[in-house]
């Protein structure tokens, strides 16, 4: 193959940024969302909701951040 | 290696002086990278450099250690202000976060955990202190330390408490579930208690405070790049405002990474002290 059909100019680790955003997105949707629901079923036990939602919560994101961090580490 | 490393964090401040500014001149926008996390020296002792993370690092260690010594030096039984600050946020730790996920078993840890939890706090909150403004988390030698020292204690207190056996049986083996399982399980158990664990702890603190640190420097020097003509300044208005924003968004985050860090390390240790089954 020697013909090129696209081509990307600049730094390609934006476009790496934001595929690795995309399932943390979802994820911290989706861990939200219940969340809330939970907490609107059960308001007397928000404090413990909200507790584990917070953990849920850091725990998807650091993929997210790890994607944001690897275009630093690795440059070009 | 690269070119643009040698650039410091200092050049930054200087890059301000530099009259670059949107619509005037061809220079283009100075868009914050790895180098805003480097700093020259302020001092060198022999090979040791002396910069001002470790600066901010030593203040706020003696901030923290002031007010706790300030607070608990001598305890009266109807507390006066200063105790009562340090006990407010010694029982937040202590209720919110060793009692709740621990539970009784967790008492001898709630030094480490409250020490953990000001700690990393302050640290994160000189990204938003004037004239500091960096956070000193965001140097990934100072997270990895942190991890590193959850984890010596995270081990230690496994075997101690279960034994070697019961220690590995711990660590790699979860209980209750069908034979054929464990198959599969006991090698990603072992890789993600010792290897993962650690390692997600430190990158998540550093990667958050260093997107934070880079958020808030775009619309920072956004604001002062697009400065000079009026439609520009209308920019910049606009830049600086988002600037507050996430400044409060960041502060937010602050203490959300510092809680997030010792409740983690809260749930290691309430595993490492699990009774075996």
């Amino acid at each position: 193959m020697s013909e090129t059909l696209a081509a990307v100019t600049g730094n390609i680790g934006t476009i790496g940024y934001g595929l690795a955003a995309i399932g943390p997105g979802v994820g911290i949707g989706i861990i939200f969302g219940n969340g809330v629901q939970a907490i609107a079923r059960q308001p007397e036990a928000a404090g413990i909701i909200r507790q584990n939602m917070l953990l849920g919560f850091a725990v998807i994101e650091a993929l997210a951040l790890i994607g944001f961090v690897a275009p630093f580490i690795y440059p070009k | 290696m690269q070119k643009e490393l040698l650039v410091t964090a200092d050049a930054q401040t200087l890059a301000f002086e530099v009259d670059c500014h949107l619509f005037q001149g061809s220079c283009g926008f100075p868009a914050p990278s790895a180098w805003s996390f480097i700093f020259d020296p302020i001092f060198s002792i022999g090979p040791v450099d002396f910069n001002k993370p470790m600066l901010l690092a030593i203040i706020g260690t003696i901030v923290i250690v002031s007010l706790f010594w300030a607070g608990f030096s001598k305890p009266k039984v109807v507390p006066g202000k200063l105790q009562s600050i340090a006990e407010i946020l010694y029982d937040f730790v202590h209720r919110g976060i060793a009692k709740e996920i621990i539970g009784k078993k967790g008492e001898p840890f709630v030094p480490l955990l409250v020490s953990l939890f000001f700690f990393i706090w302050v640290m994160n909150l000189w990204a938003i202190i004037p004239l500091a403004q960096f956070p000193v988390t965001s140097l990934i030698a100072y997270p990895v330390g942190l991890a590193l020292l959850v984890w010596v204690v995270y081990m230690s207190v496994t075997f101690r408490n279960n034994g070697f056996v019961g220690g590995i049986r711990n660590l790699c083996v979860p209980s209750g579930l069908p034979k054929p399982i464990y198959v599969i399980l006991t090698p990603i158990e072992f890789v993600s208690n010792i290897f993962v664990r650690p390692f997600t702890l430190a990158v998540r603190l550093f990667a958050n405070m260093f997107a934070g640190h880079i958020l808030i420097l775009v619309f920072t020097i956004a604001t002062w790049y697009m400065l000079g003509t009026v439609l520009g300044t209308v920019y910049a208005t606009a830049s600086f405002a988002v600037t507050l924003a996430l400044t409060v968004f960041e502060m937010f985050i602050q203490a959300l990474q510092a809680y997030v860090f010792t409740v983690l390390t809260a749930t290691y240790l309430s595993q490492a002290l699990e009774e075996a089954h």
